[in-house]
């Protein structure tokens, strides 16, 4: 409530407001206030907020930016790699599409027509040398599949060799690269490549060939390009693969094939023969060539993960795993990741403890005692804290072996045998203690700053009321310190869950975390999607304690250093 | 409660009882009798005569009157008592044993231990009051001393991770520069220094420029989606390293920049952002905003008023912020491992591989150093702060 007579608008005399107003009197009419250009002033304060906004903004881009290309779109691509699939779709494209007709539950195998497209893509993949990678690939859902596929993939081919025999018995003029490319390569470029330095100018399949031969003009157009770019050869010099005649047998049987265009005599008496050429079931020779090829779950788990994108990867990081039959339990021998999973939660939540456990007494002396002693107690927990963590877990595995400095100790004051050394390292005790050790300084730092504001004269009160020490501090001082400890503990435990080089060196097999499985499979075993998929999970985990945190700490107060 | 009222007295002139001083000397000389005696094989007698030992010596030395001699006199029996059970190093303990003892039979004797305390406590709580001095430098301890062991074994004579009895008799030929002169002379550990050294001030450089920017534009009083834009920028310190890794290790391979130096500056300069973002923020906080008002009133264009009024200012938080960001990529290792290749390997890095395959104590040689540099950057981070803060007018802490 404003004093009727010293309120703004009550004022008399010459303030600037009046002048204004007086001003917007002058004019007539009853104008809003404006800033000194002459501009409505709330006009003109939005805008200069505007501005200062943009600035702030164009401040912060370049960062903004450097972050989003260097690490978030790096998270982006593993998230992304978790359910990526392409690897079966790009490799056995025809194969894919076949099986769409063929009914999984049917347990019977696919027929030739299926086994025909395979034969296509089996044969560009082993060419071009991918088949292996999409073996191991399915091998991670089927065992067994990576030696099917390397072994297919040496035999396929000769799988086409009897068609090959077969033409060039009929007439020689088969056996000559420039006959092919002269059927299938267009006019001008023929006319290009003859004498031309191989590998010669690109091929390009003659216009009306594919409505004649498809398939073999598909399959002549892959060769030549494959020849030129990886091999560095000219199609006018290089026989085609058996694949391409296997595809031109195929061409001539078609139902009322037609063709004019070179050498069209020797197409339609091939066409002419072609009937009586000996026909080879591709089904056979698959499965002559590896039985596995016979077995319908083969098949299954090609179609099953036909699609291109996956949740195979975060099935098996789960232990389940995608089947035919819909999504299944791993076997108990192969079910790796909830133990691991829980061993990592479990670990961490030990650390926190020993950490809140260790941590609280040292805040409370280091909030509670006189400046310059507290000053230079600190030194002990920051000196920890600015050493390099390799150091930190070297000295641990320097303490900790059973030669080891803390052993040696021991067995010379007698307390332990020298034969019965203790094992604690390689195990989840080495772990657990040296990563109390590194995070503990994390622990104390939010500790001190909260205990540190905890006014001594509550306590006292609290005393002086008649309450013994315990209650004081279990009723008055511990309440007021929960916020360091659970900002502390957050931090902690985000920091201990993704640890992994401490793990890696003092853990031995059972003190390792899920962080190092995900880098056993990034160098080691090479199944990247796996290991997207674990880092998605994990990373999912972390991201929930960290907006806890941002909730209850705030991200701005974090502190470094004391 | 009947001790409490007896103890409700002056502190300086309380005297604790013949039989409490005696008592607990001879409680602490049992222990200590014990753990002699057991590494020599017995340990009842060890604890027996160190009792008796203890009680008879704080006795006589509390009723002969002199403090002076009888500490000094304790210092010189321990170390005699123990040359002649474990040599130089035994007369050292024995000594440092002496001091203790000595100290501690006076202390009680004279009833310092309740000098500094309000006179009102129980025994019980005076008690307690020492017993958690006590777990608190347990925990000092622990802190430190993995850190403190490392640095004698670093000059070991041998190439063992533990100290050898030569070491611990302080013979001159158990110790010896050998590991320092590995890692300055291994052409592996050069080239890894080498690279370090290379890569930590680039991806510094990097941080603190774009950082630095980032901070002020933060700190302006409007920012639009400022807590989103924070938590971005925070990120790299709090997702797990080896998701950052392994997240870098594909993208940087599909554009490139997997195995070279470009990409490890990158990944460390984007490790250490948030840690100047923090420094730095947190400096501009007490950031007095007329200074810069004031310069542009009397006629600075901003880019002036940045670099006379604010930089000079805020320059404590850079500095220290850029430490953080040289330490953060100095001594990382996971993100290293994945984005890097062999030509890459940083001193973190070779560290890593010595402790896997255990090669040599010239990693602890390595340590040592490094625990060098830390103290010194520890230092200079905690006189920059002080710094900053008597700039800023607040009191330093």
């Amino acid at each position: 409530m404003t004093d009727r007579t010293t309120g703004p608008d009550q004022m008399t005399g010459a303030t600037p407001d009046n002048g204004m107003r007086n001003a917007n009197r002058a004019n007539g009419k009853p104008g809003p206030m404006l800033s000194a250009d002459g501009t409505p002033l709330k006009r003109s304060l939005r805008r200069a907020q505007r501005r200062q906004k943009i600035r702030a903004l164009m401040l912060i881009a370049p960062l903004l930016i450097f972050v989003l290309l260097t690490f978030i779109a790096p998270i982006a691509d593993m998230l992304f790699r978790s359910v990526q699939n392409q690897i079966v779709s790009d490799t056995l494209p025809r194969t894919v599409a076949s099986l769409e007709r063929w009914d999984g539950q049917s347990g019977e195998v696919p027929d030739e027509q299926t086994f025909r497209a395979l034969y296509l893509d089996m044969f560009i993949a082993a060419e071009r040398k991918e088949h292996t990678r999409l073996g191991s690939r399915l091998n991670y859902e089927l065992t067994g599949v990576s030696s099917l596929f390397r072994r297919t993939g040496r035999d396929v081919d000769d799988f086409g060799e009897v068609y090959e025999d077969a033409f060039n018995d009929l007439d020689p003029k088969w056996e000559d690269p420039t006959t092919w490319a002269r059927i299938l390569g267009s006019a001008d470029w023929v006319g290009e490549a003859e004498g031309a330095e191989a590998p010669g100018p690109d091929f390009e399949l003659r216009d009306d060939v594919a409505s004649y031969l498809p398939l073999t003009a598909e399959l002549y157009g892959i060769f030549a390009e494959f020849i030129q770019t990886e091999d560095g050869d000219s199609p006018m010099e290089e026989e085609p693969w058996t694949l391409v005649y296997t595809a031109l047998y195929w061409d001539l049987q078609r139902q009322g094939f037609a063709y004019s265009g070179p050498e069209a005599d020797l197409v339609r008496a091939a066409a002419q023969a072609a009937s009586g050429f000996e026909n080879v079931s591709l089904k056979a020779l698959f499965i002559d060539s590896d039985k596995d090829w016979g077995d319908p779950e083969v098949w299954a788990t090609i179609k099953t993960y036909a699609p291109e994108y996956t949740p195979g990867y975060f099935l098996n990081a789960v232990d389940r795993q995608l089947t035919p039959d819909g999504v299944e339990k791993r076997p108990a021998n192969e079910q790796i990741y909830g133990i691991l999973f829980q061993r990592t939660i479990f670990m961490s939540l030990t650390i926190t403890i020993s950490c809140i456990l260790l941590g609280y007494p040292v805040a409370y002396i280091l909030a509670n005692l006189p400046m310059r002693t507290a000053n230079l107690l600190m030194i002990l927990v920051l000196l920890p804290f600015w050493t390099s963590l390799l150091v930190r877990t070297s000295a641990w595995k320097v303490m900790l072996q059973q030669q080891g400095v803390i052993n040696d100790t021991l067995v010379w004051l007698g307390l332990v045998d020298d034969a019965s050394r203790l094992v604690m390292i390689n195990n989840q005790f080495g772990t657990i203690v040296a990563m109390t050790h590194i995070l503990l300084p994390f622990m104390i730092l939010p500790l001190y700053s909260v205990m540190a504001t905890i006014p001594p004269s509550y306590v006292r009160a609290s005393k002086s009321l008649g309450a013994t020490n315990w209650t004081t501090f279990w009723r008055v001082y511990f309440p007021q310190s929960v916020p360091g400890i659970g900002a502390g503990s957050i931090l902690v435990f985000i920091l201990s869950i993704g640890y992994y080089i401490t793990p890696e060196i003092v853990g031995g097999t059972t003190g390792t975390f899920i962080s190092n499985r995900i880098a056993y499979h990034i160098s080691s075993s090479l199944n990247w999607g796996l290991a997207a998929a674990l880092g998605s999970i994990l990373l999912a985990v972390v991201l929930i304690l960290y907006y806890l945190y941002d909730r209850i700490v705030g991200i701005d107060n974090v502190k470094l250093g004391g | 409660m009947a001790s409490t009222t007896e103890n409700v007295q002056p502190s300086a002139g309380f005297r604790p009882t013949t039989g409490f001083y005696v008592g607990v000397t001879a409680l602490f000389g049992a222990v200590f009798g014990m753990l002699v005696g057991n590494a020599q094989d017995a340990p009842l007698i060890g604890l027996i005569a160190g009792a008796a030992i203890m009680a008879a010596l704080a006795f006589g030395l509390v009723a002969s009157g002199q403090e002076r001699i009888s500490r000094w006199g304790m210092i010189v029996l321990g170390a005699i008592v123990g040359y002649f059970v474990a040599d130089v190093a035994g007369a050292i303990m024995g000594a440092l044993s002496g001091w203790f003892f000595g100290w501690l039979i006076f202390w009680l004797a004279k009833g310092r231990y309740r000098a500094h305390l309000v006179p009102y406590l129980t025994p019980g709580q005076v008690l307690w009051h020492y017993t958690f001095r006590v777990i608190c430098g347990a925990i000092f301890v622990f802190l430190i001393t993995p850190i403190l062991v490392v640095m004698p074994l670093s000059f070991n004579a041998e190439n063992f991770f533990t100290f050898t009895p030569e070491m611990l008799q302080l013979k001159p030929e158990g110790y010896s520069l050998k590991h320092y002169n590995d890692f300055f002379t291994n052409s592996d550990w050069q080239a890894a220094l080498k690279n370090s050294l290379l890569i930590a001030p680039a991806a510094t450089m990097l941080a603190v420029g774009f950082g630095t920017l980032a901070a002020i534009g933060l700190s302006q009083p409007t920012v639009p989606f400022r807590r989103a834009i924070m938590a971005i920028l925070i990120s790299p310190m709090i997702v797990p390293l080896i998701i950052s890794a392994a997240g870098m290790y594909f993208f940087y391979s599909r554009i490139g920049l997997q195995g070279t130096y470009l990409g490890v500056v990158l990944a460390h300069a984007a490790l250490g952002i948030p840690f100047v973002i923090i420094t730095v923020t947190a400096t501009l906080v007490g950031f007095d905003r007329s200074l810069t008002r004031a310069a542009a009133n009397l006629g600075a264009n901003p880019v002036t008023t940045f670099f006379t009024v604010q930089m000079p200012l805020i320059l404590p938080g850079v500095i220290s912020g850029g430490l953080f960001a040289f330490i953060t990529s100095f001594d990382e290792v996971v993100v290293v491992l994945f984005v890097g290749s062999a030509g890459q390997k940083t001193l973190p890095w070779q560290m890593f591989i010595g402790l896997r395959e255990q090669i040599s104590p010239t990693i602890l040689a390595v340590a040592t150093l490094l625990v060098a540099i830390s103290i010194l950057l520890l230092a200079t981070v905690e006189l920059l702060r002080r710094r900053s803060e008597r700039l800023r007018g607040m009191s330093p802490g």
